[in-house]
């Protein structure tokens, strides 16, 4: 592991759950779709703060390929899951949000279980025949 | 007024397909990556459109995405039926339980304990900090 591939891990984590908690503002806003309005959840894309939550996660998607082109699957999910202690911390330091003894014992679960497993190897499994030379290939 | 339990009912129906699709969309896409290498590298190498072009013509990558945009869509739904307090902690940990599942049957990977603790303790985890 370098500094590279522990700030995409970071862009990983940080992108997820603001663009989660963007688009459910927005979908607040956009209200109650039933199954029979599904018109209406494509038009949900509309709300500004629904775009800027996609935006997000367009960023979060973009990391996540990257990081699992180097690392195992369960690797990526549970060492990016810091973003949610980012967000208890955020809530608690800069939005002076209360935070349950509850919350406080989620966070140092998830804490563990990052610990755990970035302590380990990022990838168990073999990597598959590289592409790049067969498109090379194709293309020649 | 809305009854309480239809909106539970649609909310973890709509967490079961976030569940479903976002796992398979994981795989799916975990295999594309894996089977075109580390994407930093071929950047550095090739260029940034070749990276592109190569991830976007990858058909596991194609229907990961689209597993993707389900859980997506689901996740939309949920959240106009249910609290993001619900819906996002009950997908989440179960998506990681999920994952652990998946990658070791269809990927292959070695989920070893270190893995299986540290997909049980996030999982635990997102839970506690969403009630």
């Amino acid at each position: 592991m370098n500094l590279r591939k522990y700030l995409i891990l970071a862009g990983v984590s940080i992108f997820a759950p603001v663009g989660d908690s963007l688009l459910s503002y927005g979908m607040k806003q956009v209200g109650n779709i039933t199954v029979h309005d599904i018109p209406d959840l494509l038009l949900a894309i509309t709300n500004p703060w629904v775009a800027l939550g996609i935006l997000f996660l367009l960023g979060f998607f973009a990391s996540y390929m990257t990081a699992l082109s180097w690392a195992d699957l369960t690797y990526v999910l549970p060492a990016s899951s810091l973003g949610y202690v980012l967000l208890a911390l955020i809530a608690k330091f800069a939005l002076h949000e209360q935070i349950s003894l509850t919350r406080w014992l989620g966070i140092a679960l998830v804490s563990c279980g990052v610990g755990f497993v970035t302590s380990g190897p990022e990838r168990t499994s073999r990597t598959g025949p590289h592409l790049e030379k067969r498109v090379a290939q194709e293309h020649s | 007024m809305i009854p309480r339990a239809m909106s539970n009912l649609n909310a973890w129906l709509a967490i079961l397909a976030v569940v479903l699709s976002s796992s398979a969309g994981d795989v799916l896409l975990s295999r594309a990556m894996r089977k075109i290498g580390d994407l930093g590298e071929l950047r550095r190498r090739r260029g940034l459109k070749f990276v592109m072009l190569l991830v976007v013509r990858n058909r596991y990558f194609l229907l990961g995405v689209i597993c993707m945009a389900v859980s997506f869509y689901s996740l939309l739904f949920g959240l106009s039926w249910n609290d993001v307090s619900l819906i996002g902690p009950a997908a989440a940990s179960l998506t990681f339980v999920a994952n652990a599942f998946a990658a070791k049957i269809f990927l292959h990977e070695h989920v070893d304990r270190r893995r299986w603790a540290a997909a049980l303790l996030v999982a635990a985890g997102v839970v506690l900090m969403g009630v």
